[in-house]
């Protein structure tokens, strides 16, 4: 047990609640008549489209590109024609430009069959394949990917890290990735390994998913080779270990500075599923347009774990999953302590949504907040070191812009505190809060 | 139609009013034990304390306009604690005056809960102190007496009260002290147990430890604030609280007075005390230390009430002079 890695301050243990799904594999779902494909799936500048309405299109033709500034290509997931590009309800913007796609069931589907071997490639190749399939962190950051791999030259890295903690409760879309598609994560840690021109990757997946350890083991065993030490770590289950900051302190015992990226210490860290897709864009040339996530939660008639297109709406999904339970009280888009809940299921998959959950009465919270007691449980909950209580003093006392003393910049929000404050204070609110207002001052 | 609200969307099933009960019914066991040693009066001063507090608590915030929250525990627990600190042979009305200076002024005029400065059960026990003087000094009751509860009703209950040990050696010092209550080997058995005249629920430092061991079980206080409380106490009473230098009794220190109630119970109360486990060592030990001096050098034979009240208000400068370790500084260090 003690041998497992961790990060030594804070963290919680909320009920793992992966039961649910975690013996289930991957099923794909059926393609559904209609894809809504958000233009802004990443972090940076949203893309613009490059087809018209009526327009026929192709599986993995392109839909937009980023002309200026951060971002990835969008592909079409399935071929059709655009019904419309216009916009679509989103989790947290309300609403978002899109491109609606009514699908072609009799279209001919691409094979995506491995073309050639991906050695023969240059590290720059490589790196515009990555880009040019519009891969992003998958895990959930959404982050551009080949970004990442091309770290500030003053800083170099050594160091690659795969996550597989998959910390978040319920979720077990890694879990199975890890299990099912274990040799092609191993080979998209090679590639990303020669993007960055470097040896060592570490994969951490925590000690809850020992299937997918030994399976990752067995998989680096059989596809080692000269240039490239990968080896498989096991972490503690302690919520979040899959955050990028704790990952790196649990595996490498570096710690990265306030508001600094993890180059700062030599580490770039991946998601296993966002290797994957690496995988598939450069030896199969397969773009983006599909992920694995988990549906989950007991308002749900049958949890799964779907290949579903991006696009896919949640009420498709919903369908096809036998329906929702009469004592369902909450969506979740993405994992229960970070993601955001929705207020209708006519919303479309991002490629970094990792789940959707459909939680009952008895597996939310809904009690009323109460004033703060200073039981200074999140002190000891915060894996940053912040000061949950005083944030949330501050707000309510209408002084927000004076929060930047306890911390609230550093704040990733991963909900610690608020999971185990008995006082039921949205300690998340409260930080968001303060960060807008802090920023406008 | 869904519940809509910010992340996290599960969270532990602890809350105010679980804690709050819980730490009530630890309290019960010291309760049911008085009874036994001081009679059964102790049981309505308990309860018309705790009666009282919810009955304040409900017509302050119901008289303030704001949310009534009695069912939180909150003002039961300091019904239950201020009735803990008052001498068993008072009148069953002294709490209902205690319960408006605790709850009134001292909770919900400083602002509710959360925002009391002071811990609301001391500042009722030390406003009956002023207000009481005699009774709240003198209706002290020797353990197991037959026929207490008759002389209580009866109105002859100062004929049979006595002092507290803590009185004795102020006030006539060790060797009458142990005339009293016998040699070491009988008093720390008998004290730990309970059987010593004191206040309504401090005697017994045996169900009071029990209590505490279990909160800490439960990880609602932590060992910092009881451990540094009573080691500070019990050094500086070896040090300087005999007749020579390193002649003090530590051990009856803690068994004496409020210490062990105090430790584990008013210290630890999460509003006035600090939040950081370095500010709440230093906080336990500036109340042992304050506690040690009111006891040797000041003029009453307890102290912890007023040493708890002292050190009450630089809770929040503890916390910000101890703050939390950051995960990592921002590269060039400090802004």
């Amino acid at each position: 047990m003690s041998a497992h890695l961790t990060f030594p301050k804070g963290g919680v243990h909320p009920p793992e609640s992966k039961e649910l799904t975690e013996k289930l594999a991957v099923e794909t779902m059926p393609l559904p008549a209609e894809l809504e494909l958000i233009l802004g799936q990443h972090i940076g500048a949203p893309c613009s489209p490059v087809v018209k309405r009526k327009e026929e299109i192709v599986e993995g033709g392109l839909l937009g590109e980023v002309k200026r500034g951060l971002g990835v290509p969008l592909h079409a997931p399935a071929a059709g024609s655009i019904k419309a590009v216009g916009s679509s309800a989103h989790p947290i913007r309300v609403s978002a430009p899109s491109i609606t796609i009514k699908t072609d069931p009799e279209a001919e589907t691409p094979t995506w069959e491995q073309s050639t071997d991906w050695q023969q490639y240059s590290s720059e190749e490589l790196l515009e394949k990555v880009q040019q399939a519009g891969i992003i962190g998958i895990g959930g950051a959404g982050f551009p990917t080949h970004v990442k791999l091309k770290p500030p030259a003053e800083t170099p890295v050594d160091t690659l890290l795969l996550n597989g903690a998959e910390c978040e409760p319920y979720i077990t879309a890694d879990h199975r990735m890890m299990l099912e598609k274990a040799e092609e994560i191993v080979e998209g840690a090679k590639i990303l390994l020669k993007i960055l021109g470097i040896e060592a990757c570490a994969i951490g997946i925590e000690s809850n998913k020992p299937d997918a350890i030994s399976v990752m083991k067995a998989a680096v065993e059989k596809l080692q080779e000269p240039g490239f030490q990968i080896g498989v770590e096991t972490l503690t289950v302690k919520y979040p270990q899959g955050s990028e900051k704790q990952l790196i302190q649990a595996i490498t015992g570096r710690k990265v500075p306030a508001m600094a990226l993890p180059s700062a210490v030599g580490v770039v860290v991946h998601n296993v599923s966002t290797t994957k897709a690496v995988y598939d864009a450069v030896v199969l040339s397969k773009p983006l347009i599909e992920k694995v996530i988990t549906v989950s939660g007991r308002g749900i008639k049958k949890p799964a774990n779907l290949l579903v297109k991006i696009g896919t709406k949640v009420k498709d999904i919903v369908d096809y999953c036998g329906g929702t339970t009469d004592d369902l009280a909450r969506v979740v888009m993405g994992g229960p302590m970070m993601g955001f809940a929705v207020s209708t299921l006519d919303i479309p998959i991002t490629k970094t949504t990792s789940s959707i959950l459909f939680l009952s009465e008895d597996e939310i919270d809904t009690n009323e907040l109460s004033n703060c007691i200073r039981c200074g449980w999140c002190l000891e909950a915060c894996p940053m070191g912040l000061e949950p209580k005083e944030i949330g003093i501050y707000v309510e006392a209408n002084r927000a812009e004076d929060t930047e003393q306890f911390g609230v910049f550093e704040c990733f929000e991963c909900g610690s505190c608020a999971y185990v404050c008995p006082a039921k204070r949205p300690l998340v609110q409260f930080v968001r809060l303060a960060k807008m207002k802090a920023k406008r001052s | 139609m869904w519940n809509v609200s910010v992340s996290p969307h599960v969270r532990s099933n602890e809350s105010v009013d679980k804690i709050m009960w819980t730490v009530v019914a630890c309290l019960v066991p010291p309760l049911v034990l008085s009874m036994f040693v001081f009679g059964i009066q102790v049981l309505l001063i308990t309860a018309v304390s705790v009666a009282s507090c919810m009955a304040v608590e409900a017509i302050s915030q119901k008289t303030l306009g704001r949310p009534v929250t009695v069912k939180d525990g909150s003002a039961a627990l300091t019904g239950m604690l201020m009735a803990f600190i008052i001498p068993p042979g008072v009148s069953f009305l002294i709490p209902i005056l205690g319960a408006v200076m605790a709850i009134y002024i001292g909770k919900h005029l400083l602002g509710g809960l959360g925002y009391n400065i002071f811990n609301p059960a001391l500042l009722g026990r030390a406003f009956l102190l002023a207000t009481f003087p005699v009774a709240m000094t003198s209706a002290w009751l020797p353990p197991l007496t037959d026929g207490v509860m008759f002389t209580y009703f009866s109105g002859g209950i100062d004929a049979i009260t006595t002092a507290t040990p803590l009185a004795v050696i102020k006030e006539q010092g060790m060797a009458a002290f142990r005339e009293a209550f016998g040699s070491p080997a009988t008093v720390y058995p008998a004290f730990f147990l309970g059987l010593r005249p004191g206040s309504i629920g401090e005697t017994s430092g045996l169900l009071i430890l029990l209590g505490g061991l279990y909160l800490m079980y439960r990880r609602y206080i932590t060992w910092h604030i009881p451990v540094s409380l009573l080691g500070s106490l019990a050094l500086l009473s070896w040090v300087f609280g005999g007749e020579t230098l390193f002649g003090g009794d530590p051990l009856l220190a803690i068994l004496t007075g409020g210490a062990m109630l105090g430790a584990f119970y008013m210290a630890t109360d999460y509003v006035t005390s600090p939040s950081t486990r370095t500010a709440q060592l230093v906080y336990g030990a500036g109340i042992g230390a304050l506690t040690a001096l009111i006891r040797i050098k000041g003029g009453y034979p307890e102290g912890i009430c007023y040493a708890i009240l002292l050190m009450n208000p630089l809770s929040p400068v503890l916390d910000g002079w101890f703050k939390p370790k950051r995960f990592a500084l921002p590269l060039g260090g400090e802004k």
